[in-house]
């Protein structure tokens, strides 16, 4: 049950099944200057599924964009977040914070998609903090800098890709991971997660290659 | 000041098994990434501005609070720990900003090597309750943060000595590996001399454990698992 759904543009949330909300951009943008938060409270064993209709486009302006991300799971809860990606467009400076915060038994699975920059234009700015907690332990800590000279090109950050993803599913142990496969690594973190890792030259690619992963991970579970 | 207590803390022939590691410039090597210096500059930057950031911020906040447990010391007021946990806690943390394996892997080992050399080189109650603490073997940074303190160092001298054995060891490997000129390559480490000084800046800003640095390098995971299942290899990780 949905007991409360709010919303203003340029992020509006649309109500699209049993436990399925999508996200509906009403607006262009983010534009710099732009500040949207999103909270999302899953209730202990309730289930929610969050996707958006379309890519985000992020756009240049006055200062920096911030989008804030705060996601609570609550005991025994389940949480696919699962938006369409972010584009970085050229001139664009934006800051993306996820805190995801996971109760004893919580379930989730959070895809991230970064695009730097739209076809043959180059990459704008952004910075992306994701922190994850489980039962109040650090689950994953990750930062990538995007439109920085000193790792952009790097064959050690992201080499020649023009995207990076990654789909983190918590609450379950892999029994056994694959090996990674180009360009994509399922990666079984310290405490009870597992991060699928990917960078591609395309965004087809790289659904692609998050899909395999998350295949591999939860066979006729994803 | 500390200089010749940081310049023995930082050198390689220091007894601690860092050069086993190539800090992925092995797998690089291997799949075309690394053909040269000027691949190698950019692999090493990139290197710096990622996990050298986190290992040198992980390393300084380990110094900090052993230092805070010296202030500790039998006949000494209690340790002034203001809720920020213990070694477990911070090795979590260090946990949370690895996520791949074969990197944990390493890290630990090369924790526990350089605990091993340096429990007998600077013997210390700091490096036995860390020892203790964490008995799978802690982190490579947050053993490196208090051997610091153990040898005399301040915070700053922990964060450049993590930053720097982050990119020599790979410019080591590849000179091996590659058979360049170890002068071009040392040019190269010249090169990155600011790079360090403001990782090292970046890493001492005082913030709470769970706000440190946390940069990630997805081809870094990458090449670490690729590594770790290719049958013949010269270096561990």
């Amino acid at each position: 049950m949905l007991r409360s759904l709010r919303s203003d543009p340029p992020l509006t949330l649309r109500q699209t099944g049993p436990g399925r909300v999508h996200l509906v951009s009403t607006a262009a943008g983010p534009l710099g200057g732009d500040r949207l938060e999103l909270r999302v409270d899953v209730a202990p064993g309730t289930t929610l599924e969050l996707a958006s209709v379309a890519s985000t486009l992020v756009l240049p302006g006055q200062g920096e964009s911030v989008t804030l991300v705060e996601a609570w799971v609550g005991a025994g809860a389940t949480l696919r977040y699962a938006p369409e990606p972010v584009v970085l467009a050229a001139g664009c400076a934006h800051r993306m914070v996820v805190r995801l915060v996971m109760e004893d038994g919580a379930s989730v699975s959070w895809r991230e998609e970064i695009v730097f920059g739209r076809h043959g234009e180059r990459s704008g700015a952004c910075r992306s903090r994701f922190d994850a907690t489980y039962v109040g332990a650090p689950l994953l800590r990750q930062e990538y800098v995007i439109g920085d000279p000193a790792s952009d090109a790097s064959p050690a950050v992201f080499g020649d890709a023009r995207c990076a993803g990654s789909v983190l599913v918590a609450g379950h142990t892999p029994a056994s991971p694959p090996a990674p496969a180009e360009g994509c690594a399922v990666l079984p973190l310290a405490g009870p997660g597992t991060l699928i890792s990917a960078v591609a030259p395309d965004t087809a690619t790289l659904r692609h290659r998050l899909t395999w992963g998350e295949r591999h991970l939860r066979p006729g579970d994803v | 000041m500390t200089s010749a207590a940081l310049l023995l803390l930082a050198d390689s022939r220091l007894p601690a098994g860092g050069h086993g590691h190539s800090g992925g410039a092995e797998q690089a090597v291997r799949v075309g990434a690394i053909t040269g210096p000027e691949d190698l500059a950019r692999f090493l930057q990139g290197r710096l501005a990622t996990t050298g950031l986190v290992t040198a911020a992980l390393a300084a906040a380990a110094r900090d609070l052993a230092s805070t447990h010296r202030a500790g010391a039998p006949g000494a007021p209690e340790p002034a720990l203001d809720g920020r946990g213990g070694w477990r806690e911070l090795d979590a943390e260090a946990d949370a900003r690895t996520a791949s394996p074969a990197q944990r892997g390493a890290a630990r080992t090369q924790g526990r090597l350089l605990l091993r050399s340096a429990r007998r080189i600077w013997p210390s109650a700091a490096l036995d309750a860390l020892a203790a603490a964490v008995p799978e073997g802690a982190h490579h940074p947050v053993v490196l943060g208090v051997v610091a303190e153990a040898a005399g160092c301040g915070s700053r001298d922990a964060a450049l000595a993590a930053a720097y054995t982050t990119i020599t060891g790979p410019a080591t490997a590849a000179v091996r590996l590659l058979g360049l000129d170890p002068v071009v390559v040392h040019r190269v480490l010249a090169g990155l001399v600011p790079d360090l000084e403001g990782v090292a800046d970046a890493a001492c800003v005082p913030l709470a454990w769970e706000e440190l640095p946390a940069h990630a390098a997805p081809v870094l995971d990458l090449l670490a698992e690729q590594h770790l299942r290719t049958e013949v290899r010269l270096f561990v990780s």
